[in-house]
């Protein structure tokens, strides 16, 4: 059968999103960048408001989001792009605003930030990759690296009593009162897609309300950092991460009362 | 005639900024220079003009605000003394790198490290040179008047827009701290979202359909695509040096020996010429305003009929070696300083010029 045959509208069951650009993404296979990119896309989309939406990239893997991404963006220098994205909210307050950062970007060296913007309840949403390894820079040890897990930079495993303790930074936000909503998502499986978007369209329809940062974790994997196939990361995620990192909404708005 | 207003240096920064129709300032407290920020927050411009002004968690949040409020097409601006813009460099270079208008103020006071908080112009190598990493020059202006402090404000940004750079107005602590009446000038309307994208069609506003996605960035990984951009740059600032000089010429027209020199010392170096000139002896002042693009053509052309020329400046040695360039080694040049905060008198500056040219005192 030529593959002619087979290309037709009424086969077409997946298609690229209208807002990924026709270039290809950089990430490595199974990496759940892609997925979640796709995801942020699907939702301003549907939401449309792309005229509306202001990107900001940061430094780490996903440096070259405003590469596959068909919006206006603005790549950060590293870990500042909460402070970024408070000026352009600031400055056009009925703009929709999102970052889009690591671990290592958002939990390490934007730190001070991260949690300045989340306590002054910028009216942004924070996107935050969470695979536990600076993926860009080769494998090395992140804020979020697990104890014992081996990287790079800790080559026989975090050993906490030398290299600190990993750091649950989203449980931290969720008990400022600057953020609005704060959940943690995966995307490594179908049911987890479903779930993630809504939560990444639930964080960009709170930016409507002015009640302070969405921020959406989502814990991913990294094949190649980790040194393992994608199925395999995704079951050492499943394994490691998520009893370290659980899954679910973490802080949730309050109904306000009628 | 505008209005007159007695003034601090640094509240006239702030004043300049609210009638220049500026739409963001983001600042961090540090003296000599908290008085922007505090003008600001007391004369509240978000309810008049509708700028924002943000006390933000230091000066590496302050000027990455600055970053992403430029992207926008916005006036945008931060100010700081010497620690804290070495902590807003890496943002400065950014910015220079994706070729964004912004506005940064050096109210320089003494150092290095934490230093003290008096005057000196110890930062003059970092203002001119690039500061930051990577092949760069900030557009700089050197007050040497809180008249200038406020009116040095509208040509930075002016100049930042026309060449899509960063300007810096490298002040120090004496200017910002010193009274004195300014004009005032007319309110300035903060530019329409229409205006603004008009003006800068580069601006990350949200993609309209009717044009291409527009990106904010400094990465270019392919060395040859970032060769042409580091190029780019590097032909505004060979236009800027052909287009915006600025410089002041004091008594150079008949002079035999000048004193260059810039900001405060400027102003104390003004007095030495009155008592040189009180003595019968032939002595100007050159004063370079902008800092870069330097005044060199303009200081070669006055150089040519002199004997020599004494550079005062309140560091070890910094803008002599720019004076030293332009002269082209015709004249003797040489470099009197006072360090760490402590400022020249006239007298002690006369002294030096008599023992460096007219053979002692």
């Amino acid at each position: 059968m030529d593959i002619n045959e087979i290309i037709k509208p009424e086969n077409l069951v997946y298609k690229k999103t209208k807002l990924f650009t026709e270039k290809p993404l950089s990430y490595c296979p199974g990496c759940g960048h892609g997925t979640t990119h796709r995801l942020i896309l699907e939702v301003i989309e549907e939401m449309g408001i792309v005229s509306d939406t202001i990107g900001i990239a940061p430094v780490g893997c996903a440096v070259l989001a405003y590469e596959f991404m068909d919006i206006d963006m603005q790549q950060a220098a590293h870990g500042r792009a909460p402070a970024l994205a408070t000026a352009v909210k600031r400055l056009m307050p009925n703009k929709f605003v999102f970052t889009y950062q690591g671990d290592g970007d958002l939990a390490a060296i934007g730190t001070a930030e991260t949690i300045h913007a989340c306590n002054r309840g910028e009216n942004i949403t924070m996107i935050f990759i969470n695979n536990g390894i600076y993926g860009m820079t080769g494998g090395q040890m992140a804020p979020t690296t697990l104890p014992g897990m081996k990287t790079s930079t800790s080559p026989f495993g975090r050993d906490v009593r030398i290299m600190g303790n990993p750091l649950k930074i989203t449980e931290l936000l969720a008990n400022l009162p600057g953020t609005y909503y704060v959940t943690r998502q995966a995307v490594h499986t179908p049911n987890a897609v479903r779930k993630a978007k809504k939560a990444i369209r639930n964080a960009f329809e709170y930016q409507k309300l002015n009640k302070g940062v969405s921020f959406v974790e989502v814990v991913s994997n990294c094949n190649s950092g980790w040194k393992m196939t994608p199925n395999d990361a995704n079951k050492w995620m499943e394994e490691n991460m998520f009893p370290f990192y659980p899954l679910g909404d973490i802080k949730v708005p309050q109904l306000e009362k009628a | 005639m505008g209005d007159l207003k007695l003034m601090k240096g640094n509240e006239a920064v702030a004043e300049a900024a609210i009638r220049a129709g500026v739409d963001g300032y983001f600042g961090y407290p540090i003296t000599p220079q908290s008085e922007v920020l505090e003008h600001l927050m007391a004369n509240k411009p978000y309810e008049t003009t509708g700028m924002v002004v943000l006390q933000a968690e230091s000066e590496v949040a302050a000027i990455n605000m600055v970053y992403g409020g430029a992207s926008c097409g916005r006036m945008v601006m931060t100010s700081s003394s010497s620690p804290g813009i070495s902590l807003k460099q890496e943002g400065i270079s950014y910015l220079a790198g994706s070729e964004l208008p912004a506005l940064i103020v050096n109210v320089v006071r003494g150092g290095p490290g934490l230093g003290d908080i008096q005057p000196s112009q110890g930062d003059y190598f970092q203002a001119t040179k690039g500061g930051g990493h990577g092949d760069y020059r900030m557009y700089v202006l050197a007050p040497s008047s809180v008249q200038e402090m406020y009116d040095f404000v509208k040509i930075a940004f002016d100049k930042a827009f026309k060449y899509r750079n960063p300007s810096m107005i490298l002040s120090d602590g004496a200017i910002g701290q010193m009274m004195e009446k300014v004009e005032i000038s007319e309110q300035t309307p903060r530019r329409t979202p229409e205006e603004i994208e008009k003006q800068c069609p580069w601006a990350t506003v949200g993609k309209p359909t009717n044009r291409q996605r527009n990106i904010i960035t400094s990465l270019y990984l392919d060395p040859y695509v970032q060769e042409k951009h580091v190029l780019k740059i590097k032909a505004k600032y060979e236009r800027m040096q052909k287009e915006d000089v600025l410089y002041e010429k004091i008594k150079c027209d008949d002079a035999e020996y000048i004193l260059v020199a810039y900001g405060s010392s400027a102003r104390i170096a003004q007095k030495t010429v009155d008592i040189a000139r009180k003595q019968g002896i032939k002595l100007g002042l050159f004063r370079p305003i902008t800092l870069f693009p330097f005044p060199s053509k303009e200081l070669f052309e006055v150089s040519k009929h002199l004997k020599g020329a004494l550079a005062v400046e309140l560091s070890t040695g910094q803008m002599v070696e720019d004076v030293k360039l332009a002269v082209e080694c015709k004249i003797p040049v040489y470099h009197f300083g006072r360090y760490g905060g402590v400022i020249h008198t006239p007298v002690e500056i006369f002294n030096e010029f008599k023992s460096k040219f007219l053979g002692g005192i």
